[in-house]
Formats: C-alpha cells, sequence, structure tokens
C-alpha cells in the first residue's frame, strides 16, 4: 500500500500553514511534529482522556481521532493561541493559575481548549454543568476541584466584561 | 527536510469524496476494503490501535447533502447520516420532536466526541452497548440505505443484525434515518447506568408509551442497549401493559418479564446477574418516567 501524500492548508490560531502530509498522520501528531505546537499533548491516543483536544472551527475536538489531512480547509485553535500576543493570559488561564487548577499540567492543554470552548457557549453555568463539560479530559493529579473553582471563577469575570 | 515519521495507523488510500454518487462508486470498486469515514470516533481508535486496517478510507465528511435534519410532513424527521451529535443536541426543534435523543444524547461519551461523532456513523458501527441503536430500535426508526444500483428501506430492527454488524452489502451505505415525531398522549424515556458519565452503558432502556384518554396504555415499545448482541426490542416483554394502566404492579410485571426475555453477555465490569439487575430496575424507571411525562407533561 502506498503511502500517498496529500497538499493540505490549515489555518492555526489565525496564521495559515501549508503542508503535505500522509494520509495516516493524525492531525495531533501534525500539530506536534511538522507544526512544532508541542503545546497539545497526547495521552491515550483513542479518544478517551481529552489531552489533545483542539478547537476545530471552534469546536472542542480530539486531534488523535481526526487525520490531519481532514483539517484541511478549516480553522484550528490550540493552546499556544490562547494568551494574547503580549502574553497576557486569558481569563480562563488566569482563574486556572489563581486556583491552583493544575499540578503536573499533562493534561491542562486539553481542559483549557475544551473549557474555553464551553464558556463561549455557556457563560454562567451551574458546577454541574461545569463537571459535565469536563467529564472528556482526565485529570489524575487535582482530583478535579481546584479546576471547577477556575473555570466557575473565570465564567464570572468573562460575565463582567473580561476579554 | 526532515521528516518525523510518527504513525499509528496503517497506511491507506485517502479519498475526499464530493458527492455521494462517487462514495458509492468507489464503494463499490473497492467493497469490503474500503470503508467510510464519517465522524471517525469508532473507526480511527480501531486504526490507532491497528485493529482497523482498511486499504482505502472514503472520507464522506465533505457530502453536506448528507448533514441535516429535514422535517418534510411535520410526522416524519430525517436525519442525514452524516449529522453530527452535536448539531443533533442543539436543535431545539429535533429534541421536542424526537425527547428520546434529549435524553440519550448526553451519555454519548463527551463533548469533544460530540462534536465529530455522526448518527449514520453510530448507527453503522452498530454497537451493541450505544444508546442510540436501542434508541432507533425502539422509535421504529427507516433506515435509508443506498449503492451505485439503488436505494432500499430497511426498520431498525432488521438493520442490526449482531454484534458490529448490520445488514448492509459491501457497496451500501447508510444515508438517512426517518424517525416518526412524538405526538400528544405518547411519552418516553432514555435511561441507562454506566461506571462512569460517558463510558459504554451496562445497560440502558429506551421506553416509549402511548396512552388513551383513559391514561390506558395503546402502545409500549422498549429497546434495551448493552445486554445482548445487538440492540434487544423487548416490547413483546410489555404486550401486558397494552389495555392497562401504568400502576406499579403493572410495571413491576414488565420488568421481570425483560429480566426473563435478555440474555446479557457479562463483562469485565458487571456480571450477567448484575446486569439483568440493573435492567429490571431500568426498564421500571423509565416506563414509569415516561407514562410520567405524558399525564403531567
Amino acid at each position: 500500500m502506498a503511502d500517498e501524500s496529500h497538499d493540505i492548508t490549515v489555518e492555526v490560531n489565525g496564521a495559515s500553514y501549508r503542508a503535505t502530509v500522509e494520509a495516516r498522520m493524525l492531525l495531533s501528531d501534525f500539530l506536534r511534529h511538522e507544526l512544532k505546537l508541542a503545546g497539545t499533548h497526547v495521552g491515550c491516543e483513542h479518544g478517551v482522556c481529552g489531552a489533545c483536544t483542539v478547537l476545530l472551527d471552534g469546536a472542542p475536538v480530539r486531534s488523535c481521532l481526526m487525520f490531519a489531512v481532514q483539517a484541511n480547509g478549516h480553522e484550528l485553535a490550540t493552546i499556544e493561541g490562547l494568551a494574547s500576543a503580549s502574553g497576557d493570559l486569558s481569563p480562563l488561564q488566569a482563574a486556572m493559575h489563581e486556583h491552583h487548577g493544575l499540578q503536573c499540567g499533562y493534561c491542562t492543554p486539553g481542559i483549557l481548549m475544551t473549557m474555553t470552548a464551553f464558556l463561549r457557549e455557556n457563560n454562567a453555568p451551574s458546577e454541574n454543568e461545569v463537571r459535565e463539560a469536563l467529564s472528556g479530559n482526565l485529570c489524575r493529579c487535582t482530583g478535579y476541584q481546584n479546576i471547577v473553582d477556575a473555570v466557575l471563577d473565570a465564567a464570572g469575570k468573562i460575565r463582567a466584561g473580561a476579554p | 527536510m526532515h521528516r518525523t515519521r510518527i504513525m499509528k495507523p496503517a497506511p491507506f488510500r485517502y479519498i475526499a469524496v464530493s458527492s455521494l454518487d462517487e462514495a458509492l462508486t468507489l464503494k463499490a470498486q473497492h467493497g469490503d476494503e474500503a470503508r467510510f469515514l464519517a465522524g471517525g470516533q469508532s473507526l480511527i481508535p480501531a486504526m490507532n490501535f491497528r485493529l482497523a486496517r482498511p486499504a482505502v478510507l472514503i472520507d464522506i465528511n465533505p457530502l453536506s447533502e448528507l448533514a441535516g435534519i429535514d422535517r418534510p410532513d411535520g410526522e416524519t424527521i430525517r436525519v442525514g447520516a452524516v449529522t453530527r451529535y452535536r448539531a443533533l443536541e442543539r436543535d431545539q426543534a429535533f429534541l421536542k420532536a424526537c425527547p428520546l435523543f434529549a435524553d440519550a444524547l448526553p451519555h454519548i461519551a463527551h463533548p469533544q466526541i460530540r462534536s465529530r461523532g455522526t448518527i449514520g456513523g453510530n448507527l453503522s458501527h452498530a454497537d451493541p452497548a450505544s444508546e442510540l441503536p436501542a434508541v432507533a430500535t425502539a422509535m421504529r426508526a427507516r433506515m435509508k440505505i443506498r449503492s451505485s444500483k439503488g436505494e432500499r428501506e430497511l426498520e431498525a430492527s432488521e438493520f442490526f443484525a449482531g454484534l458490529l454488524t448490520t445488514s448492509l452489502e459491501p457497496e451500501e451505505m447508510l444515508v438517512e434515518i426517518a424517525f416518526p415525531a412524538t405526538k400528544t398522549r405518547l411519552g418516553s424515556c432514555f435511561m441507562e447506568v454506566a461506571r462512569r458519565r460517558g463510558d459504554f452503558a451496562l445497560a440502558g432502556v429506551a421506553a416509549i408509551v402511548e396512552l388513551n384518554e383513559e391514561d390506558q396504555c395503546t402502545d409500549v415499545r422498549l429497546a434495551l442497549c448493552g445486554v445482548g448482541e445487538t440492540p434487544v426490542d423487548a416490547s413483546d416483554a410489555a404486550s401486558s401493559l397494552v389495555g392497562q394502566r401504568c400502576t406499579d404492579k403493572a410495571i413491576e410485571a414488565v420488568a421481570a418479564e425483560v429480566q426473563k426475555a435478555i440474555d446479557p453477555p457479562s463483562n469485565v465490569h458487571a456480571s450477567a446477574d448484575y446486569q439483568r439487575h440493573i435492567a429490571g430496575v431500568l426498564t421500571r424507571r423509565a416506563i414509569a418516567t415516561a407514562h410520567q411525562r405524558v399525564v403531567h407533561g
């Protein structure tokens, strides 16, 4: 079976990238090894852990469960694009910092991308809604409580007009 | 340029199609060697483990003609096979017309999976622990199937043929699913038990109850997931309810019949006895809730 190559153009965090990829290259590996955007982490590679979550046209997806070629012509957002160009943390990033919402940090990029998309749709969530939205991201350090506190705090700041 | 070679799936030929006809022609050419790629949320994990090694992947994601919800006559809801869970769970009119989906969709994996996964991919994968095959069976959904040679329709109960197996021929694709809209005096409920939110169900029950003006049952539909090789249509076990009111005693009798009718496979997380126990409890609660929803709205 020949390894076919495909030319793709993807927009990642507002920048356009062109690349030639094998069909079987996972989007997660493409981001990390081809674009050198290694902030997207890879955990289980079968869609369970959520560490590789990125936003595809604004919706959270597992980048280990897509081929890079499928992202052709689409917009991606990754952890590298969350802070402003001048380095100011997003309200959710700042809240995670303040509430100690991470320990080893391996799951954090996936959690930030998942909850960034969630807060865009619902900036006044209940604690249960936050936990439900977090259910697809495994964290083995924190016990989740501080993450939940951070998301609720960030929601309040976003409602109060934080960017 | 140095090329890193970190490849989990085996090599395959990838073809993103621009029309349904092109997809069906390719499938007719390649048969079992080819797989349709819809959401990929079951297929790609299997490929990452090399449990699945299709030679050709026909990507049908570009087919917008297969995505969307249509309600031609107000009584039937036609859902395109490449409609994503995310679109279904955000369509309030759809959830109102097919309230079993409002109960069942939140149980399907997690938000990230629901962003990609499709209804047609789910049903064609035919995982017996999955929610939607049971929902489709309970609702007597009609499956529209196409090939380059023609079209046919199957009822859900005929579509699911065995463990991870459907009645689809190698050259065929499930293109659309038709669901009857709910109506007054009809109530439904889906419930399941899983070890953690988003895990596969140890057992789940979809119940639909239709009542007359005297609150007697005129029709009861029951389908279970997680307790057999296919979704299990247990409506016959509920036949004693027809013509009766949904009293606790009558519902209890149905739950006992369901427990007798099923033959759960058992797994590392639940013995067959435990699955049978859960199936009984869920049957009782799902029928009672469906009944409550008719009577109290």
